[in-house]
């Protein structure tokens, strides 16, 4: 790994690579944009709970507030990775397969292996999601592949590999030992586990982005991949750790899956991608790479996840679905981008006051 | 640099006729007016192009046919149970058997299986139809080339194939989804639906039959329907929708779920929730899915069909047909094995048998 | 795909790398189908030939406008999205009564507006086309189950339904041949023989100095995008004749073939290289490979396996390929310390082969 990049690891070069977000050019205007994504969505979240409750007032009951959380902890695993990825530049969209395949696996192997421990069985799905990881990893940072062609590709690979592993059978939830299953719906202190597991991920994965500098080089890479390189990044393994972040996560995301649902089947996740896609850009996150926070993609699962239990409780026509999540992703990006050229000039215009 | 300057001025110019122009290559040939309402005789409908040979109930089947069974989409344990049965009786009949489909359940894409199997020169295809007329034309091609088609589980339409076994008779899945229904809830109170797609054709079938149970049997005039809900057949939006279902009625008590896939999914999401032996679930599920959920009580009562019997019904009504011994005719008869005698009803349908119930007593019995 | 990708240096167009790509992509494709018509049963008849054809229909006609797309170093992944709008909307104007003729127009139209909002993303408001595409994807194929739901429409008029699945003079050749040859000559002609066609390789290969020198880039591009979905609306009209039944699911997931052909006909996803033999080619040999393969029993999954696995490919093969010589060429100078003029350093970055 490290033979092909331009700087070994651990090499003394910090003090040319080590970015400070503060100092950084145009980074302002991304703090403004970012800080008005977190309100809007903030807000948009606490208007669309209100006025599905006021339809519905049980959509405020505990049972619904732990259903819905239960929903977003899968999706904002995935958004993590895949933010993580969307920083350097990329994009990984094969997250709907690997976790197809790490949820197809892990049922399997729980099913045959009845005295396996559980933990062991979550370690096989955040290997098999390590697996096609460094599949992309390998494709995209060694290969030059671009990230959108390999991970287009692979998430077909991915899904006939399932496919073929799974032919036409199912697990279902009595193949799988009580204890899985119970641990889809079990609660601490009132919050599903499974949305603990997904918090701790999401903490973990900021603290890694913010405050460690393997971690900002993500960063680095995406907001200029040339001045990356000039700086001494090992820029091919950084590439490799987003990957195999992603590909870990939507192993893990897969394994929750299985426990939650209780049916796995070969077309488990299927068109997840664009989900998380939607998740990760309406939370702010630049889809040209070098800006955002994987709490916002968190956010970003958080209301797409609402928008979905709101639609039924609502009586809304449920094929409005996929059309929200588009009209989302490209409305996103385009507000973006009116709002940073909108701050862009009034920095412009204060600036030349002050002289 | 000159020829730069160019390009700015004939970009528009020739994109634009360009677009407008490509249009035109299609509505070739097209005249006057064609609507909707209009009578279109020129098709070339009918069986006349299928062989209209005699039947002779007393033949015997043939020896070395070519079977093919084509799911909705390969991936679906359903129809792996109803392949096993039919991959049974065809190698039992010393024939070939295959099974092949897309992954995906589109019509579009089972049409290229229909042209390969027919190029294949199959004796006999076993279809379950993603749609009931996109796959008319290719099916058409098919039988004039020589293979009898033979639809199970989901039909097409009636002019494009040879015959058609049904699962089941539709009323009497209707009236025994009801029927637990009601039992499990004591003979009153709400129910809601939780549903297949909204254009499911069975599904949609045999709701029409439970709302015309409730409306004029007596026995069910304190049972409500409140609410139905569609879950695509997909384990994420089932549950999603039960969800939905319960949180805007909260005064249910039974969901009936008429599809495997749903009734799975919410069964799944009432362990889980604080509905669970609160709200009554029935429907059609596998033994296998659901043995999870009669052991804990989640569900007392459910009912199937066997897909494997029905796999078995429909080899032997394709290599009937493929024998000569019936030919798609109402009133013909043939014999399927320890199935017993069949009759093919009117429009080609032949009918499996009524639905099993599965319960905590006899649901250890089942395997599929 | 934005130009501005990692490892993208705009290289210039060199003719005799991507004649060779092209050819031999050309090349296989015909080794491919004398091979399964040797070794595959029933592939080499006329009827077959009459399949594959009606099968690489809406694959290579879709792959036309995208060719131009990607050679200005933009992407349209919505186009499968697009003829199941279209064909949705088809749906919804036949049973609302409208005469067919009227629709077919109108279906073509439907395509271009969503073409054109594409375009206003990418060109106007200068999103990546990527992140639009992606979007569109989604939206467009939402809005066409919320216009027809789960329903199919299915009675359109015999002698157009016959038309899109009959043969010319009743024999194997399908008619839908004869457009398909126009168009392919169509967009041949245009992206090679016109100023168009050129411009489309300068904003690919540098989209700045494209600008610089005076072509209208956004305008371009925009009108791409316009193409693309009239074309997609062609083939909706196409697709829910064919198969007699407007749904909202027609063409679903077809965006990945269609790619796979133009990639691995030799177009670069950077922009500024490839041409249209090399994707008639590339569609060819996706299809006839997955009819053969279909005929000699092998499953749904493995035909999935083998698109994706020649999607990649067709761009990591060339990289591997021009990494391999660059390295070759870095130590064959090692050993030749005299040799660092810069002529033919520059020589060697510009053609690797």
């Amino acid at each position: 790994m490290t033979t092909v990049s331009p700087q070994p690891s651990g090499a003394p070069t910090d003090s040319v690579h080590e970015v400070d977000p503060g100092t950084r050019t145009g980074s302002t205007v991304l703090d403004a944009v970012l800080r008005f994504r977190a309100l809007g969505l903030a807000l948009v979240l606490v208007a669309l709970v209100i006025v599905t409750t006021l339809a519905n007032s049980r959509f405020l009951s505990q049972q619904s507030i732990r259903d819905v959380l239960l929903s977003a902890s899968i999706i904002t695993l995935l958004a993590t990775g895949v933010t993580m990825v969307v920083l350097t530049k990329g994009i990984d969209l094969s997250v709907g397969s690997v976790l197809g395949l790490s949820a197809f696996i892990t049922a399997q192997t729980l099913a045959e292996n009845p005295g396996l421990p559980i933990p062991v069985a979550g370690l096989i799905g955040v290997g098999v999601g390590l697996a096609c990881g460094l599949i992309n990893g390998a494709v995209v940072a060694w290969g030059k592949v671009p990230p959108l062609v390999a991970t287009l590709g692979t998430l077909y690979v991915f899904r006939g590999v399932v496919y073929t592993v799974a032919g036409g059978s199912r697990i279902n939830a009595g193949d799988m030992p009580r204890g899985f299953l119970d641990f889809g719906t079990a609660r601490i202190f009132g919050v599903p586990w499974l949305f603990v597991i997904a918090g701790v991920v999401l903490l973990v994965v900021a603290l890694f982005l913010g405050r460690y500098r393997s971690g900002r080089d993500l960063y680095a890479i995406g907001s200029n991949p040339e001045a990356a390189r000039l700086a001494g990044i090992p820029i091919t393994r950084r590439l490799m750790t987003a990957y195999l972040a992603s590909g870990a996560l939507a192993g893990m995301g897969g394994v929750l899956y299985a426990a939650r649902f209780g049916t796995v089947d070969a077309s488990a996740g299927s068109g997840l991608e664009l989900d998380v896609v939607a998740a990760v850009v309406v939370g702010g996150v630049a889809i040209f790479g070098g800006s955002g926070t994987v709490l916002g993609a968190g956010l970003g699962a958080l209301v797409l996840t609402v928008i979905n239990s709101a639609l039924p409780v609502l009586g809304a026509n449920p094929f409005w679905q996929r059309a929200i999540v588009g009209a989302l992703i490209v409305g996103a990006i385009a507000l973006d981008r009116l709002v940073a050229a909108r701050v862009a000039v009034s920095l412009r215009k204060k600036g030349s006051h002050v002289g | 640099m000159r020829h730069m300057t160019t390009v700015r001025r004939t970009s528009r110019r020739r994109i634009l006729p360009l677009a407008a122009g490509l249009a035109v290559a299609l509505t070739l040939g097209a005249c006057g007016g064609t609507t909707q309402g209009d009578d279109d005789t020129s098709g070339d409908e009918g069986d006349d192009d299928a062989p209209a040979a005699e039947a002779d109930p007393e033949g015997e089947y043939q020896e070395g046919l070519a079977i093919a069974m084509l799911p909705k989409s390969v991936n679906n344990p359903y129809f792996e149970v109803s392949s096993e049965g039919a991959e049974a009786v065809v190698t039992e009949l010393g024939g070939e058997y295959e099974y092949t489909g897309p992954s995906e359940a589109t019509a579009s894409s089972q049409v290229d299986y229909i042209n390969t199997l027919s190029q294949q020169a199959a004796d006999a295809v076993l279809l379950s139809a993603n749609d009931p007329n996109a796959l008319c034309s290719s099916l058409d091609q098919a039988r004039a080339a020589g293979t009898y088609v033979v639809t199970f589980d989901s039909d097409v339409d009636a002019e494009c194939r040879d015959a058609f076994v049904s699962q089941v008779d539709g009323d009497e899945v209707g009236r025994a989804l009801i029927e637990m229904a009601a039992e499990q809830v004591g003979g009153e109170g709400q129910i809601g639906i939780l549903s297949a797609t909204a254009n499911a054709t069975n599904q949609n079938a045999w709701i029409a039959v439970i709302e015309d149970e409730l409306a004029n049997n007596a026995d069910y005039a304190d049972i409500e329907l409140v609410a139905t809900v569609y879950g695509d057949d997909e384990d994420e939006k089932s549950f999603t929708e039960t969800q939905g279902l319960l949180q805007s009625n909260p005064d249910l008590d039974a969901i009936i779920s008429p599809t495997t896939v749903g009734i799975a999914a919410a069964a799944r999401y009432l362990q889980g929730s604080e509905y669970q032996g609160e709200i009554a679930l029935t429907g059609l599920g596998t033994p296998n899915q659901m043995r999870e959920f009669v052991n804990d009580d989640t569900v007392t009562e459910f009912a199937l069909w066997d897909p494997g019997a029905l796999g078995e019904l429909a080899a032997y009504a394709g290599a009937a047909m493929a024998s000569g011994i019936i030919t798609g005719a109402e009133g013909e008869t043939f014999t399927a094995g320890d199935l017993g005698e069949y009759e093919i009803g009117p429009d080609g349908v032949i009918t499996l048998g009524p639905p099993t119930r599965f319960n905590a007593d006899n649901i250890d019995d089942f395997e599929f | 795909m934005s130009a501005d990708v990692i490892a993208a240096p705009a290289e210039r167009r060199s003719w005799s790398r991507f004649a060779t790509w092209d050819v031999a992509v050309i090349v296989v494709a015909a080794i491919v189908i004398v091979v399964a018509a040797v070794g595959v049963e029933h592939f080499g008849t006329t009827r077959n030939f009459g399949f594959l054809i009606l099968e690489m229909a809406p694959i290579l006609v879709l792959a036309l406008p995208l060719t131009l797309i990607i050679v200005t170093g933009e992407i349209d992944l919505s186009v499968a999205s697009m003829v199941g709008l279209t064909s949705a909307s088809m749906g919804a104007m036949w049973d609302a009564g409208l005469p067919l003729e009227t629709i077919l127009w109108v279906t073509v139209l439907i395509g271009a507006v969503l073409g054109a909002v594409n375009g206003f993303f990418v060109t106007v408001l200068g999103l990546p086309s990527l992140a639009v595409t992606i979007g569109t994807l989604a939206l467009y194929r939402g809005l066409a189950f919320v216009l027809l739901g789960d329903t199919a429409v299915a009675d359109f008029p015999r002698p157009f339904t016959n038309w899109a699945i009959g043969g010319i003079g009743g024999e194997w050749i399908p008619n839908v041949t004869i457009p398909i040859l126009v168009l392919v000559a169509l967009f041949t002609a245009v992206l090679h023989a016109t100023s168009v066609g050129r411009s489309t390789y300068a904003i690919g290969a540098n989209p700045v100095a494209a600008a610089f020198a005076g072509i209208p880039v956004g305008k371009v591009k925009f009108w791409l995008y316009v193409l693309s979905g009239a074309v997609a609306g062609l083939v909706g009209v196409y697709w829910t004749l064919r198969f007699s039944s407007a749904r909202a699911d027609n063409a679903n997931g077809l965006e990945l073939t269609v790619v796979a052909a133009v990639l691995l006909g030799g177009v670069s996803i950077f922009g500024g290289k490839g041409t249209l033999p090399g994707v008639v080619g590339g569609v060819v040999l996706l299809t006839a490979l997955q009819n053969a393969l279909r005929l000699s029993g092998r499953s749904a999954d493995q035909l999935t396996i083998v698109t994706g696995v020649l999607l990649i490919i067709s761009v990591l093969a060339p990289n591997i390929v021009s990494s391999a010589r660059a390295a070759l060429t870095r130590r064959r100078r090692a050993r030749v310390p005299i040799s660092h003029d810069p002529v033919s350093l520059s020589d060697a970055r510009k053609d690797p082969s």
